[in-house]
């Protein structure tokens, strides 16, 4: 699908403002993508717009079911309110509101799932063959076969995508990384932006906001997945080196084609655990990671984190976009983002959201540095079609909380 | 058709189930199931109808159409955003018991019923 040119006569899409979510046609197209057929783009339309729904229109019935149903029954038969979210969960466990709510939920990212594939893996041949053209030979790819896939991948596939982010039908397949790129959109319902590089260009704006002036010589994306946050680094710090880290080769083999196409030549993509990676102490002057921590482990979290210590340069920044932690959060709210825990494939999200981040980072080699909490919001592109008020989906807005550090000289 | 996998093998692996157990909801599941064929159904009401207003659009325009025309058509903005509306009006039909549900949870417990109402009349 070619990107429809501008007609300067017509409405340009940000003049449009509707509260529905935004066509597919917008979503951005770059070297990788996927080619649609007008009735993929229509169940992609369906399922952005039923998930935009779900987020305006039919998670608050959650509340209400809670205070005029769930929380009196629970008090009748336990003589006490519900005092924590696992006792709200108890409490609307059996209310007809949320089993419908959860039950549709779950069956839209399964959709989205189901659909994805449905065009992935009818043109994963000529994806696979599209990625290795434009990846043979690369230095800016190194793939390491012998990675080994840790529990906290295997046990769970993420967000319920069968096989995951490793998924590899034939060689060089590229099939996983493709069907992750155009679920995105219909999840996030266009909030991270076209190229879904909502994050990194919030990053990259946010640090040249704390240091105009920086230069940062080399920068490490952990846990990239297909680039999508990495190119934005990579094009805001065209002088410096960037490195995107991530497990999957699928991803790395797709996002490296993808960013190919996009005149990045700074960016190099690398298959490793990012516990144990071959660069010297003090080798990166910005660190970053963008919604990638959650999809660990406590271990790994702390490996990670200790390894991220250990690169980082003095006078470097590093910093983590994740989901808000639940500390000081009111227990209902808790009760609704852990949903994604136990109902997306999405198994440390709870234990995460509890860890006092800022407590840790001291423990794992950042005790010298000046530790900061701040949130970072998505920078999505002039062209995206503007949707009326964004709505938080509990998990999948464009805002972050980010925690961090800044070394001292 | 898939490029690489036999048809067979293609409609299997689109399916696939992804690893983990898999949440019901309901006391007894067959209504999980049951939800999961009406919302795949709903979606697919949706594409046959975003298909029949590609073919609107284009036999208004040209007044003939192929095929390849409907499968190549790509909404302006400003047909993307009446396409929208016609989302939110959809869903808004499909999932009338969700908003009704939120409306009668939020009036409590107080709404009489039809045959206590029957009784008062009758008095």
């Amino acid at each position: 699908m070619e990107p429809k040119p501008q007609d300067s006569t017509r409405p340009s899409p940000g003049a449009v403002r509707v509260d529905c979510a935004p066509a597919f046609t917008a979503a951005g197209q770059h070297a990788m993508s996927p080619q649609l057929e007008h009735d993929d783009i229509a169940r992609f339309n369906f399922l952005a717009n039923f998930n935009k729904f779900m987020a305006s229109k039919v998670v608050g019935g959650n509340a209400v079911a809670f205070a005029q149903r769930a929380r009196p029954a629970y008090v009748a038969a336990q003589g006490h309110a519900p005092r924590d979210r696992r006792e709200i969960r108890a409490a609307m466990r059996p209310d007809p509101y949320y089993r419908l709510w959860s039950s549709l939920r779950r069956n839209a990212m399964e959709m989205r799932q189901q659909v994805g594939r449905s065009v992935v893996l009818r043109q994963a041949g000529s994806l696979s063959a599209r990625a290795q053209a434009a990846n043979t030979g690369a230095a800016t790819l190194r793939l390491d076969p012998g990675t080994q896939v840790p529990r906290y991948q295997s046990a769970i596939d993420n967000h319920c995508m069968p096989g995951s982010y490793n998924q590899e039908y034939f060689p060089a397949d590229v099939s996983a990384a493709a069907n992750y790129d155009l679920g995105m959109f219909a999840t996030t319902t266009g909030l991270f932006g076209r190229f879904l590089d909502g994050a990194g260009t919030g990053t990259a704006a946010w640090l040249r906001k704390l240091r105009p002036e920086w230069q940062p010589r080399r920068i490490l994306d952990i846990g990239c997945g297909l680039g999508h946050n990495s190119v934005p680094l990579a094009r805001a710090y065209p002088d410096a080196e960037v490195i995107a880290v991530d497990l999957a080769a699928p991803m790395l083999r797709y996002g490296h084609a993808r960013a190919a196409g996009m005149q990045v030549p700074n960016l190099a993509f690398m298959q490793a655990n990012a516990e144990q990676l071959p660069f010297a102490a003090g080798h990166f002057d910005f660190i970053y990671s963008t919604m990638f921590l959650h999809e660990t482990s406590y271990q790994a979290l702390r490996g990670i984190l200790r390894e991220a210590s250990r690169l980082l340069a003095r006078g470097g920044v590093h910093v983590h976009l994740e989901q808000p932690p639940y500390h000081g959060m009111d227990e209902f709210e808790k009760f609704l983002r852990d949903w994604d825990c136990y109902h997306n494939n999405e198994p440390f999200w709870t234990t995460i959201h509890d860890t006092r981040l800022p407590e840790l980072l001291p423990q794992l080699g950042f005790a010298e540095d000046r530790i900061f909490e701040t949130e970072i919001h998505a920078i999505v592109d002039q062209e995206m079609p503007k949707v009326a008020a964004e709505v938080e989906d509990y998990g999948r807005g464009g805002m972050w909380y980010a925690v961090g550090s800044e070394r001292p000289q | 058709m898939s490029d690489v996998f036999s048809h067979a093998d293609y409609l299997t692996l689109v399916n696939a189930a992804a690893n983990g157990k898999r949440p019901y909801f309901f006391d007894n599941p067959d209504i999980d199931r049951l939800i999961a064929i009406v919302l795949a159904m709903a979606g697919e009401l949706a594409v046959a109808r975003e298909r029949l207003d590609t073919v609107e659009r284009l036999l208004a325009r040209k007044g003939t159409l192929s095929r390849a025309d409907v499968d190549q058509f790509r909404p302006d903005a400003a047909e993307a955003a009446e396409r929208g509306r016609w989302h939110l009006e959809y869903l808004a039909r499909i999932f009338r018991v969700l908003q009704q549900e939120q409306e009668l949870l939020q009036r409590g417990p107080a709404e009489p019923s039809a045959e206590e109402v029957s009784g008062e009349l009758a008095r």
